[in-house]
Parts: structure tokens; C-alpha cells; sequence
């Protein structure tokens, strides 16, 4: 149990990544992405093609880094995969939700948009490296570290709970301390109020999108070292994600942290008892109690 | 000499016209109100002014520059500043982030202005790491023309600033008016409490059906039988 809920913690912080990208999109646009699961398929084989194609025919090293399943090349990967989809996912809403705001098209029509996105995501994946599972570095699991209370756990869970951490707490600083992360702050709250008072929200969009775009890369990439790639990967995380958003407040990214580890803890604990193939079906589960016993629902939110 | 002159404006929301050829005009550091009754146009006349709605026909000039049609956060950055009636704050933001914000297209140092605006308030200063969300209904007023003065606006539309304010708060923030408009700042109030903010007033003007029906002195308007029968309560 203690170790299905470490496990649970790795899985939920992978989700909270996501969730949080989710979670300030809606909190600024009011408008559930359902592709943004799909940035973190897009993100993780973007990561892919650098460590098993350019990276190599560049002549980067790809020795492991000391316990780790992961050398020099995935280092690099990270942030190039990281801007890769931050600016994927600005383009998106340039060319696809942008203009369906500007004819008010209502939230379901722009939902609508990005479940066909996020299908067109999972073909293009599927059309480049196929419908098998790929791994960045095949063969080697490394054996696992036993700590205390019989929890075995790898060198490479430590290193995704690490980097979690780390990306969240830069948010954190960024959403509290800069200049542009007040008035992300402050759009999400009122998005009228923020233009009265000067703020251009066009670009705060942008950067909202960007930082979201960024998250779901890491989390992308994270959930391909622990566990694999397929195209439909971040199809599998959208019940997770949504769930962990509204368990923790729509728009409320701490919410989401907390909603996405609660989620991910339940998830695994439930292997325990269940087939791991009902993993999806707990998330769906607790959503829908989430929705029964918060009324306001998902597009309800604030307003 | 004019400041913001609005001539002719025909305004509303999709099909519904609610101002009918409203002009009125603010001078350099004049206090303008805008009384009437309810659903008159008030609040629509200054969302047109401040780009929130744009008028179907009509032109709307601040310091002698057409700015009908331009967004708020151009008109914003022109010297115009606006507090809505209601949501006129970041409630998930603390008094300091909110005073910040307003300040977000500065480019120089505004720390002399922020210690301006907290002289000003000085109840705002002792709770400014407090989330303006808990904060009650006079202090986010105090909080949402804060904001708007940190640009130094030459103009400021005020909607509604004591709608449901209790009755002492309702002084302080009229005694604030006066305390803003004497370091030049032009100010045009939209409000219920028509004669408190008539005996503050140079000028007024009154607004009944989206039409202007009556405009004089703010002392005028307050010993016109008429208009007190009309629109100021007996």
C-alpha cells in the first residue's frame, strides 16, 4: 500500500502539470481544453525525435546520468521540447481559438474546437512514429532503491518528483513576483477589468498559453521516462486532468496541485483492488461526484 | 478649456439603441455628475466613453483627440482613467498587487505615486498585503480609484462610487473626490446619490430614457424645483 502510494505521488505529480496548464487556460479563457493532454503527447515525442533522432545525428552523448535512465540528450530535450509546445500551443489559439472568441461562438463550440484538435494531434503522432509504445531509452529498468517500510522506488521516480517540484515552485515565483504574473493573476480574475486598467490580455493569453503549453511538455516527457510514449497517452490523462481541476477549484492552480495528487493517489491505490485498466474509470468516477456535490460544474467556473 | 467633449452619441447593446444623441462635455479639473433614473443611460454613457461599447453614431474627444472607437486600454494609456460600479477589483489580488496593476503600462518608478495614493488612503496602507477579496465594500472602492489614479489620469469616470456604501463611508469617499480632484484630476460621477454628489459638483447633467434632459451648474440643478421633484427624491 505504502509503496502504491508513492507510486500514486509520481503519477499526480505528472498530472499536476498538466492540470495546472488546464487550470490557468480555463481561468483566463473560461474554455475547457480538451486537447491539452494532447500537448503532453505532442511534448513527449517531441522529446522523442531529439533523443533518438537529431540529438544523435549530432553526436550528443546519451550515457546515463549516474542512476538515472536518462543522460546528457534528455537534459537538452527539456527545454527545446518545453518551447516547442509553448509556441504549438500559441499557434493554436492564434489560428484556431482566437477567432472563434472573436464571434462569440459560446464555450461549447470552442470545447468542440479542441476535441477535433486533439484528435488531429493523436493522428499526426500517430502518422510519424506509429501506434506502438516507444520508450527514450529501450531495455533498461533500473533497479529500484528500497527504502524504508518496504517501498521500492526507482532513481528515476525521485528525479520526475524533483522536477516537479521544481517547475511548480518557478511558477509559483513567476505568478507571484513578476510584473507578468500579477497581471496573469489579475486577468484571470477579471479579464474586463484588466483591459480598463491598461493591461494588454491579448498578450497575457499569449503568455498563459505559452506557460501552459511548457508544463504539459514536462509532464509529457515525465510520464514517457516512468512509464512510455504512445499517441494516445494524453488522450488516457484528459479524465485525470479535468478531474484534478475541478476537485481543486477551476482556475485555482494550488487547487490543482492538490486535486492532481489526490487523483493520482487514488488512482494507483485502486490497482490494489481493481484491474489497472479501471484506472480511467476512477478518475471518471470521482469527477462525477465532484460535479454532484459541487453543482457549479465545470463550465459554470467563475465568472 | 475642454478636456473630454462627447458629441451626438448613439450607444447601446446589439439592436437596442439606449442613448439618444447625448452630448456632454468635462473641463479641465471640473467634478461633472450625471444624475437620473434608473436604467437612463448613465452607466452606458461612460462604457462608450471608455471603449467598452462602441457608439453606432457620435464622437467621443479627449483633449481635443478622437478617441471614439479605440479600445480601453488605449484610451487607458491617453490619460483616462474609469472605476466601474461593480467588480472594480482583483479580489485574488492583495491592496498592493491591485495598486500595481494599475500602474502596469508605467515605465518610470512609481513608488512616489504609490506613497501618494497611500497617503490618500492610509487605511489602505496598514492591510496592503491583505487579498482585496476579504476586504469590505467602502475599502475596494478606496482600492479601485487607488488603482486608477496610479497612471495620474487627467480624467476619471467614477461609476456609482457609494452605490451601497453605509452612510459614513458614503462622506469619506465623497471628502476623497474632493481631496483627488484638487490635485487636478477632471472627474465625471455617475451616481444614485444625486444631490450629495450635486452640492460636490460644478456642473450636472441630467439623464432620463437615454436622452439628456436638463444641464446647469451643480448648484442650479440643486435649487430647480423641478429637477427635485423629478429625480432628486422631493
Amino acid at each position: 500500500m505504502a509503496e502504491l502510494f508513492v507510486y500514486g505521488i509520481v503519477l499526480g505529480s505528472i498530472i499536476a502539470l498538466g492540470s495546472i496548464g488546464l487550470t490557468l487556460v480555463f481561468g483566463i479563457l473560461r474554455f475547457a481544453n480538451f486537447a491539452h493532454g494532447d500537448l503532453m503527447t505532442a511534448g513527449a515525442y517531441v522529446a522523442l525525435f531529439l533523443v533518438t533522432d537529431l540529438f544523435r545525428w549530432l553526436g550528443i552523448s546519451n550515457e546515463n546520468l549516474g542512476p538515472l535512465s536518462l543522460g546528457w540528450r534528455m537534459v537538452f530535450a527539456f527545454p527545446i521540447s518545453m518551447i516547442t509546445i509553448a509556441v504549438l500551443a500559441i499557434l493554436l489559439d492564434y489560428i484556431l481559438y482566437q477567432p472563434l472568441r472573436r464571434k462569440r461562438s459560446s464555450t461549447v463550440v470552442l470545447a468542440m474546437a479542441s476535441l477535433g484538435t486533439s484528435f488531429i494531434i493523436q493522428m499526426i503522432v500517430l502518422i510519424l512514429w506509429g501506434g506502438d509504445s516507444l520508450f527514450y531509452k529501450p531495455g533498461i529498468l533500473r533497479p529500484a532503491l528500497e527504502l524504508s517500510f518496504g517501498i521500492k522506488i526507482r532513481p528515476d521516480q525521485i528525479f520526475i518528483i524533483l522536477v516537479v517540484l521544481f517547475s511548480i515552485t518557478a511558477l509559483h515565483f513567476f505568478l507571484k513576483y513578476t510584473k507578468m504574473g500579477k497581471a496573469m493573476r489579475a486577468t484571470a480574475d477579471n479579464p474586463e477589468l484588466a483591459r480598463i486598467t491598461g493591461i494588454d490580455t491579448g498578450r497575457i493569453i499569449q503568455w498563459t498559453w505559452g506557460i501552459g503549453g511548457a508544463m504539459a511538455a514536462i509532464g509529457g516527457i515525465l510520464y514517457g521516462i516512468d512509464v512510455q510514449l504512445h499517441p494516445g497517452m494524453g488522450w488516457g490523462f484528459l479524465l485525470p486532468l479535468f478531474a484534478a481541476t475541478i476537485l481543486g477549484g477551476i482556475g485555482n492552480m494550488y487547487g490543482a496541485l492538490i486535486g492532481a495528487l489526490v487523483m493520482g493517489v487514488v488512482q494507483q491505490l485502486s490497482t490494489a483492488y481493481l484491474l489497472p485498466t479501471y484506472k480511467s474509470a476512477i478518475a471518471f468516477i470521482i469527477m462525477i461526484l465532484i460535479l454532484l456535490i459541487r453543482p457549479q460544474g465545470i463550465f459554470g467556473g467563475r465568472t | 478649456m475642454s478636456l473630454l467633449k462627447v458629441t451626438n452619441i448613439i450607444a447601446g447593446y446589439g439592436e437596442t439603441e439606449i442613448l439618444q444623441n447625448v452630448s456632454v462635455e468635462v473641463l479641465e479639473r471640473e467634478i461633472v455628475s450625471i444624475i437620473g433614473p434608473n436604467g437612463a443611460g448613465k452607466s452606458t454613457l461612460l462604457k462608450t466613453i471608455f471603449g467598452l461599447l462602441t457608439p453606432k453614431k457620435g464622437s467621443v474627444k479627449f483633449q481635443d483627440e478622437e478617441i471614439t472607437g479605440l479600445s480601453p486600454d488605449r484610451i487607458v494609456s491617453r490619460g483616462m482613467g474609469y472605476v466601474p460600479q461593480v467588480e472594480n477589483v482583483f479580489p485574488s489580488l492583495t491592496i498592493h498587487e491591485n495598486l500595481e496593476m494599475g500602474a502596469f503600462i508605467r515605465k518610470d518608478v512609481y513608488q512616489p505615486k504609490l506613497d501618494e495614493i497611500y497617503s490618500l488612503f492610509p487605511m489602505l496602507l496598514k492591510r496592503q498585503t491583505e487579498k482585496v477579496g476579504r476586504l469590505s465594500g467602502g475599502m475596494r472602492q478606496m482600492v479601485a480609484m487607488g488603482r486608477a489614479l496610479m497612471l495620474d489620469p487627467k480624467a476619471l469616470l467614477l461609476d456609482e462610487p457609494t452605490a451601497s456604501l453605509a452612510p459614513l463611508l458614503v462622506g469619506v469617499i465623497f471628502e476623497k473626490i474632493m481631496e483627488i480632484n484638487r490635485t487636478g484630476v477632471a472627474m465625471m460621477i455617475v451616481e444614485q446619490n444625486a444631490r450629495e454628489t450635486l452640492k460636490i459638483s460644478d456642473r450636472g447633467y441630467v439623464l432620463a430614457m437615454g436622452r439628456k434632459v436638463f444641464e446647469d451648474t451643480g448648484e442650479a440643478l440643486l435649487k430647480n424645483e423641478e429637477i427635485g421633484k423629478l429625480y432628486l427624491g422631493g
